[in-house]
């Protein structure tokens, strides 16, 4: 496939990937046993500038094959390879000093400063003094937090919230082409966590990198994933896809039952307005003739006219019915907007505004506030109804 | 002999260049072996963390050696040293071991594993993350254990005394003061035993606020 490896970022492919341990104990009968494994024959690529999260229930083997990519763990056999190399061949210490490492407990190192925690990297890559302190402050705020404020704080007087944050700006010290984020939100609270995820989208999208983010929370991993690896115990890979084939066609039971009775909810909160097929309804502007306006909305199944403006910004929906017979039309005619949206809002956003609105239609406009169609409940479960059929989302994301 | 007060402050007066003589002679008969041990201690320590197996052992020796009686352990070291300093600081080193080297393991044991994860996982190597982690974050344990080694050592220095003029410490003063039925030596060497064991231990404590500048933002976080 044709990758284009954004700016300083790496393929991560995993190539038929087994981790036993050693048995902890041998047994009374003296037979010393390995497990069964913790990760069993996973192939997986990840293409440059993606997030790949891996996603199962506890004990899947989900930190395990995460730390086989910065050889915290030796697999047992097959093999990792970064843009084509395998890791195992790699200076461990200069491989890790390359990949950025969150994990969920974070980390910090308690008795050094936060700008001293941040710029551990570039520091062991011995970079000058002005220039740890330089990059520090810029990652500093970077994360959100105001380097004048923060800089010279000890981890132990930083919220839980704050924390994570400096571990994320610590993996990312020396632009590292690869990212390892073990459950990096999974110890703050809801609220803290959501935002956490959106900042970190919305870092990603200038960044990109490539990134493998373990959770065991399919709703995270549906809202950050690029692509989703669903494991299950043994260290099986179950799914391999975008959060979208993986909520419409579910692989197997155990992925069905993984993500849940709700997936189709779930879907809601992945598909937007743009992927929608809109209903065009008809336009009209104040000063039309009012007739022929009557005489259009008497033609469209909706009998609705859509009043705008000039640069065709929605004023208001105005009912066949109230269009007088002759004359012109007049702004005072329409009935205040329903929910607007745009082609980036949510399906789940967008019908929760309708339901709080009571209506059964949202308008849709672009970046400069003009109508390009309207949305229907009607047309959102007929998009629902073609992902059950097996409509396919290009696994790395070519659609986009 | 009844005349004779408590305390003879006179005697005190006119002998201050001998108190400080011994002061001094003591205080190398502490620092000189919980120096030494520590050193000992912290590598028997470094080792043990890396191979667990070597705990038991180290403990079990150690343990061994604490109970080994001072005054045997000079009365035996004497005909191979001399009266040396030798003879005194080999066996009180040895009874620093089993303090300074459970401390020492503790302090490296304190150290959470998540902070060891992510110094390994961002590519230190041994030697940067035990010299650059693992020991600074061990400080507040191991100086607990050089606190306890050192007021230990205080009292077991006045044993020393058996070495004589040139090394043996306030113990001296205790010694010349039973043979002599002279009490002033006696509480003389007693309270400046004790005074000295409760300076070094502020000392330390002193050390250990300034080495530590994050565990005092922690308290300062909480109060
Ligand atoms: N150091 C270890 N020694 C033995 N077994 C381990 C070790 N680490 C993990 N395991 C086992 O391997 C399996 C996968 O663990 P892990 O990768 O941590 O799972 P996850 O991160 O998905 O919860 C589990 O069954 C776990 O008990
Ligand atoms: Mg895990």
């Amino acid at each position: 496939m044709a990758d284009q490896p954004a700016h300083r970022a790496a393929v991560v492919e995993f190539e038929h990937v087994t981790k036993r341990y050693d048995a902890p104990v041998k047994r009374r009968g003296g037979t010393s046993t390995k497990t069964p494994g913790a990760v069993n024959d996973l192939s997986l690529k990840v293409p440059a500038g993606k997030i790949c999260v891996l996603v199962g229930p506890s004990g899947c083997g989900k930190t395990t094959s995460l730390k086989m990519v910065n050889r915290i763990i030796e697999p047992t056999s097959g093999r990792i390879l970064i843009d084509g190399v395998d890791a195992a061949t790699r200076d461990i210490t200069e491989l890790r000093r390359s990949i950025g490492y969150v994990i969920q407990q974070v980390g910090l190192f308690p008795h050094q400063t936060i700008a001293d925690n941040v710029a551990t990297v570039p520091r062991l890559l011995g970079w000058n003094a002005d220039r740890l302190r330089a990059r520090a402050d810029e990652l500093l705020a970077l994360v959100g937090l105001e380097p004048g404020t923060y800089r010279d704080r000890f981890p132990s007087q930083l919220s839980g919230g704050e924390r994570q944050r400096v571990g994320v700006a610590r993996a990312l010290a020396a632009d590292p082409p690869i990212m390892l984020m073990d459950e990096p939100f999974g110890a703050v609270d809801p609220i803290v966590r959501d935002r956490l995820q959106n900042e970190f989208l919305r870092l990603q999208e200038e960044l990109a990198k490539t990134i493998l983010f373990v959770t065991h929370d399919i709703d995270e991993a549906i809202k950050m994933g690029d692509l989703v690896a669903v494991l299950q115990v043994g260290g099986v890979l179950a799914q391999f896809g975008t959060p979208a084939e993986i909520l419409s066609n579910p692989a197997s039971e155990f992925v069905a039952r993984f993500v849940g009775d709700d997936r189709g909810l779930k879907r809601l909160a992945l598909d937007r307005v743009g992927d929608l097929e809109l209903v065009q309804v008809p336009l009209a502007r104040p000063g039309d003739d009012a007739a022929d306006a009557r005489r259009r909305a008497h033609a469209d199944p909706f009998r609705y006219l859509l009043l705008v403006d000039d640069a065709n910004r929605p004023l208001g929906w105005v009912d066949e019915e109230d269009i007088p017979a002759s004359g012109t039309l007049d702004e005072a005619l329409a009935n205040p907007v329903s929910p607007i949206v745009n082609r980036r809002t949510t399906l789940k956003d967008a019908l929760s505004m309708m339901l709080d609105a009571d209506v059964q239609a949202a308008i849709v406009v672009d970046r400069t506030g003009a109508c390009q169609g309207v949305m229907t409940v009607d047309r959102v479960a007929r998009l629902m109804r073609e992902g059950e059929h097996g409509r396919m989302y290009g696994v790395f994301g070519d659609e986009d | 002999m009844e005349d004779k007060p408590l305390v003879d402050w006179a005697w005190i007066g006119d002998h201050l260049d001998d108190v400080v003589v011994r002061l001094f002679q003591h205080l190398q008969l502490t620092a000189i072996p919980v120096a030494l041990g520590f050193v000992i201690s912290l590598g028997l320590a470094i080792w043990a963390i890396r191979r667990p197996i070597v705990y038991g052992p180290t403990t079990a020796i150690t343990g061994l050696l604490y109970t080994i009686p001072s005054i045997a352990a000079f009365a035996f070291l004497r005909p191979i040293f001399g009266l040396s300093l030798l003879t005194a600081i080999i066996p009180l080193t040895t009874y620093t071991l089993l303090i300074l080297f459970r401390s020492n393991v503790s302090g490296f044991q304190s150290v959470p594993a998540d902070v060891l994860e992510a110094a390994e996982g961002m590519g230190y190597t041994r030697r940067e993350r035990l010299r650059r982690v693992e020991l600074p974050l061990a400080i507040p344990l191991m100086i607990t254990g050089i606190r306890l080694a050192s007021v230990t050592t205080v009292g077991l220095a006045t044993v020393a005394a058996i070495l004589g003029d040139s090394f043996g410490g306030l113990g001296q003063f205790i010694t010349e003061g039973l043979q002599t039925f002279f009490p002033t030596k006696i509480y003389l060497g007693a309270v400046l035993s004790v005074a000295l064991a409760f300076s070094l231990d502020i000392l330390f404590v002193r050390i250990e606020l300034w080495a530590t500048p994050w565990a005092r933002a922690r308290a300062e976080q909480t109060a």
